[in-house]
């Protein structure tokens, strides 16, 4: 269902400013038919004053991409273009009484095009501006673009970077150089695994395997309905038992693998599980 | 203003005959299928009945039916029962095409450890059973292929294919949920293991299913409990919907041949309509082997949401398989497997119809999409030149990963 306002429905269905200005001042392009938007938008601009007189647009995209543009058009006519690149993405949102979440990425192209004209009209080569390591493949993402959005919209997840940008809605691959990319402009530190203490005493270790068992394996089986129960440590042996929907389960053989996986990480590289 | 219903493979509007057959065991007829008291136990020869209903249906025998909660469940059962039946049997065979219900459960079980092979489909989403041969081995607990496609509405050889396996003696499973009450299936000539169907794409509730499970086969129940279903399917009878079901497949058997004429004459009416009056506009699928009420139609140049938006303004419901209306950021699988170039998939529309539409409706979508067409692509700041341009620039990874 379209969760959109009653305005983005307005300038959906009766767009304001649709076309192409006959020989603009600036020309921003941004999007591409692959990505599922894009948008070019044309500007007559004073040389004199540096005012935008006009601005016309031409969207291919959905329902908030269309209003997106158009929003962007009403926003910057008559401003100059040092007041018009004061307007955010959120502006253009706001101005439509708000998006959807997952449709922000479309006032964020909305911004990017409103960029692109402006360097276009002060004569800065593409080249320069589109430098940058690409992150997502699905729909060529930029570090800087990542970066740039998530700072100005104060993302902190990557979810809201795949929001606002598109950046991991395809394939996923990126999603973890994302978030290392929000760490770093966030600098949260990354929660640490438990490091594996050396030399155990027997005392220490069968503590340590019924803590790992109830604290990493216990909760995962629970979840799917099953159980498991400890029954005996023999120093690197650990007998076990699995219990509920975990009893006869064809997949029992894959569970106890990874019962001794998550042990091995924890406890000890020589941990061996018996099933009894 | 009226609502024109044109996403029947989505879901169909309850058929008023089900309804009246239904609303009796909504009321005063509450009772428990399984209590021992006649006020209850009454019951169990209404449900049997509509078993028989479902069962006569697609050619089953009584005992072959049994009623699900949906086609996923019925999917899901199918599957789980036959990983449970042959243990040592690790691979899995099904298509790139399949409902997320077989897809998504086959993905879960590759996280299990279990080797899926998903068979590629053509341009126009065809199978290719040689595909099939080359990876059929000692190994495989299961061939899971869907009847027909809901985006596409294409039909898979599943008799020919369901023959093969039977002399391989491997296990069959169709999904055959955008099949049933469509087109004509009779399992005594189509040697499937098991088969799936739901009740809502054929006129009944939305909340029942049914599986179909040939004679002999090994079975593993999937929701496990009471002794209902004959052990097969633990939970309280949904006895309502199930006569619903029942009534809903009596209804297709006695209309099937005429309604397929009807919904044929009316689909190609409005295809070849819009394919007149919309320029660089293609049709998504193999037309000669498709259901009869859907057709999967590409308008290059402007995005499915906004299409569907504007159909929307006028009552038209319909469904895309653009980026937008995906629920994700990524287009239909379904298309992306066809090979349709990302630019048509955008694009997509898939009108499916029912009994309940109308020639007048038809000729108000035929009237009405070329408008909206036509306003979207002033807007779109693509046309045929400007699409030249783009293909010829890299490929960007989406592109590269069909081609």
């Amino acid at each position: 269902m379209w969760e959109y306002t009653k305005k983005v429905r307005d300038y959906f269905l009766h767009p304001k400013n649709i076309g192409e200005i006959e020989n603009p001042d600036a020309v921003g392009e941004v999007g591409s038919i692959v990505c599922g938007d894009a948008l070019r938008l044309t500007l007559k601009i004073d040389r004199d004053t540096n005012r935008i007189q006009d601005a016309k647009f031409q969207t291919f995209g959905c329902a908030s991409a269309i209003a997106s543009s158009s929003a962007l058009t009403e926003l910057i006519k008559g401003k100059t273009i040092d007041e018009a690149m004061q307007i955010s993405n959120q502006d253009i949102a706001e101005f439509l009484g708000g998006l959807p979440k997952e449709k922000m990425h479309c006032s964020v192209m909305g911004r990017e095009a409103l960029e692109d004209a402006i360097a276009n009209f002060k004569g800065i080569p593409k080249a320069v501006k589109e430098e940058g390591k690409l992150v997502c493949e699905c729909f060529d993402v930029t570090e800087e673009k990542i970066r740039k959005v998530a700072i100005e919209n104060r993302l902190t997840t990557v979810d809201e970077v795949t929001d606002y940008t598109k950046a991991g809605g395809g394939c996923g691959e990126c999603r973890e150089e994302i978030e290392a990319i929000l760490r770093d402009i966030w600098s949260v530190k990354v929660p640490e695994k438990p490091a594996i203490p050396k030399k155990l005493t027997n005392l220490q270790k069968i503590a340590l395997i019924q803590e790992v068992i109830e604290r990493e394996i216990r909760p995962r089986l629970q979840a799917d309905g099953g159980d498991i129960e400890l029954i005996d440590i023999d120093g690197n042996r650990v007998m076990i038992a699995l219990r509920g929907m975990c009893t006869g389960c064809v997949m029992s053989d894959v569970t106890i693998n990874s019962i001794q996986d998550k042990l091995k990480e924890l406890v000890s590289e020589g941990i061996v599980v018996e099933v009894h | 203003m009226n609502t024109i219903y044109l996403d029947n493979n989505a879901t169909t509007p309850v058929a008023p005959e089900v309804l009246d057959e239904m609303l009796p065991y909504l009321k005063e007829l509450y009772g428990n299928p399984s209590s021992m008291h006649t006020f209850g136990g009454q019951l169990h020869e209404k449900v049997e009945k509509a078993r028989s209903k479902v069962a006569q249906l697609i050619g089953a025998e009584l005992d072959e039916i049994i009623f699900t909660s949906c086609g996923t469940e019925s999917d899901n059962t199918a599957i789980m029962s036959a990983v449970e039946s042959f243990p040592n049997k690790r691979h899995i065979i099904t298509t790139r095409v399949e409902h997320p219900a077989v897809l998504n459960f086959c993905k879960h079980l590759a996280r299990k450890g279990f080797r899926v092979t998903y068979l590629p489909v053509n341009n126009y989403g065809q199978l290719n059973i040689d595909d099939l041969l080359k990876v059929l081995d000692e190994d495989t607990a299961l061939v899971s292929i869907m009847y027909a496609n809901n985006e596409s509405g294409v039909i898979f050889p599943i008799a020919e294919i369901a023959e093969i396996l039977k002399k391989r003696r491997i296990l069959f499973h169709t999904d055959a949920v955008q099949a049933v009450g469509k087109i004509p299936i009779d399992v005594n000539k189509l040697p499937v293991d098991m088969l799936s169907l739901s009740g809502h794409k054929l006129h009944a509730p939305k909340g029942v299913g049914a599986l179909y499970v040939r004679k002999g086969t090994r079975f593993h129940p999937y929701i496990i409990g009471g002794h209902q279903e004959r052990g097969r399917r633990a939970g309280t009878e949904n006895v309502a919907s199930i006569i619903g079901l029942g009534k809903a497949c009596e209804l297709a058997m006695k209309n099937l041949s005429d309604e397929i004429n009807y919904l044929k004459g009316l689909r190609d009416k409005l295809e070849n309509a819009l394919l007149k009056s919309c320029p660089d506009a293609s049709i998504n699928g193999d037309i000669n082997n498709r259901l009869p009420n859907t057709t999967n139609l590409s308008f290059e140049y402007v995005e499915g949401e906004a299409i569907l938006l504007r159909l929307n303004e006028y009552g038209i419901c319909a469904s895309s398989g653009s980026a937008c209306t995906s629920g994700s950021l990524e287009p239909s699988h379904v298309l992306r497997a066809m090979g349709v170039p990302f630019t048509a998939i955008h694009g997509s529309i898939r009108f499916s119809l029912s009994r309940y539409n109308t020639e007048a409706e038809i000729d108000r979508v035929i009237e009405i999409m070329p408008l909206i067409i036509k306003e979207l692509r002033l807007l779109s700041p693509f046309g045929r030149d400007k699409l030249e341009q783009f293909l010829h620039s890299p490929k960007s990874k989406f592109l590269r990963k069909i081609s």
